[in-house]
């Protein structure tokens, strides 16, 4: 029973901080190079680093101070922010799904940073515009990568294995990336973000009620049901609202 | 931004900006949901102290309000 109840949250999280992980880097990457192709690689690779530097810090500052803070109340913030988190996850990938929405093209996204970095001069060596871009793209996308290993890791009682599991998850889309190059837009973006929003919610609803005093049956291996109720409400909700004729994407602002 | 202002304004005002789109962004009614989901069940919870209850009410409304707002932006992106 223990064995069971371990590995069921051991299994969610890995999966929620690996999958956010990876679809984050692989937004990121595909401007760093889209930074460096079009304006070298020093500059790319210098903004690049100072982003690594200042989520370090950020980590170094936040991961310490959130382990003193009780844990229901830690518990019911994180899962509060989980679940908003979570359910706009969902939302933009239900509305992907069903063609509602322009699916994420990470193509787009390289042609439009390619296009935008072409048309600025650089007056120094040191090429401003490409080393911001870099840190930009970088450092917010991997903002949102500390916040879900801060989160769910010092949460579940497990921020080692969590920041393991998304260092390992940075690296491997950086060696993929490195040897695919410009074909990121093949990796299954979509589905993967709503494989993320269906655990985001998963932990959010089941930390909400532990901050809340709620126990839950089975204990954690709950978070297993939530799994699979959450997954089959997104698919009737894409076959819900899919319109019957084909129509354009990209309607939908928000 | 304004560059007059002191740099820790201008950070106090970056952070804020940061967690109001993070959480609130354009998807207000998510953010409003998960409060009247913490008030309900926090009522449910721990004053009327009905556990069963709250295991049943708490996903529910999680996914009415995905629901809702799906719908909303559905609605909305047919309408044009």
């Amino acid at each position: 029973m223990f064995a069971t109840t371990v590995s069921s949250g051991v299994v969610v999280l890995v999966g929620a901080v690996f999958l956010a992980s990876t679809v984050e880097m692989v937004e990121a990457l595909t401007i760093v190079f889209a930074v460096g192709h079009t304006r070298g690689w020093r500059s790319a690779f210098e903004g690049v680093a100072a982003a690594l530097i200042a989520l370090a810090a950020l980590v170094a500052a936040f991961g310490p101070a959130l382990v003193h803070v009780p844990l229901s109340v830690l518990r019911l913030i994180v899962g509060g922010v989980l679940l908003i988190f979570g359910m706009q996850w969902l939302r933009k990938a239900v509305l992907r799904s069903s063609g509602l929405k322009a699916k994420h093209d990470e193509d787009a996204i390289y042609n439009e940073t390619v296009a935008e970095l072409e048309n600025v001069q650089s007056g120094t060596n040191r090429d401003r515009i490409a080393f911001v871009m870099a840190f930009k793209g970088v450092f917010l996308e991997g903002l949102e990568v500390v916040i879900t290993v801060l989160t769910l890791g010092t949460s579940a009682h497990r921020l080692g294995l969590a920041a393991t599991v998304a260092g390992i998850a940075v690296v491997l889309v950086a060696i993929v990336g490195a040897v695919v190059a410009k074909q990121l837009s093949r990796v299954p973006e979509n589905a993967m973000k709503m494989s993320v929003g269906v655990l985001l919610v998963t932990y959010g609803t089941f930390w909400v009620g532990e901050g809340l005093k709620v126990r839950w049956p089975g204990n954690d291996t709950f978070l297993l049901a939530f799994v699979g109720i959450y997954a089959v409400v997104c698919w009737a909700l894409v076959t819900m609202i899919k319109p019957k004729k084909p129509s354009s994407p990209a309607k939908v602002d928000a | 931004m304004n560059n007059q202002q002191p740099l820790v304004v201008r950070l106090l005002k970056g952070f804020g900006m940061f967690w109001w789109d993070f959480l609130v962004g354009d998807t207000p009614e998510l953010f409003v949901a998960a409060l009247v989901i913490i008030g309900v069940v926090a009522l449910v919870s721990e004053s009327w102290h009905a556990n069963t209850v709250a295991v049943i009410v708490l996903p529910i409304l999680a996914i009415s309000a995905l629901t809702l707002s799906v719908k909303r932006a559905s609605d909305a992106a047919k309408r044009k």
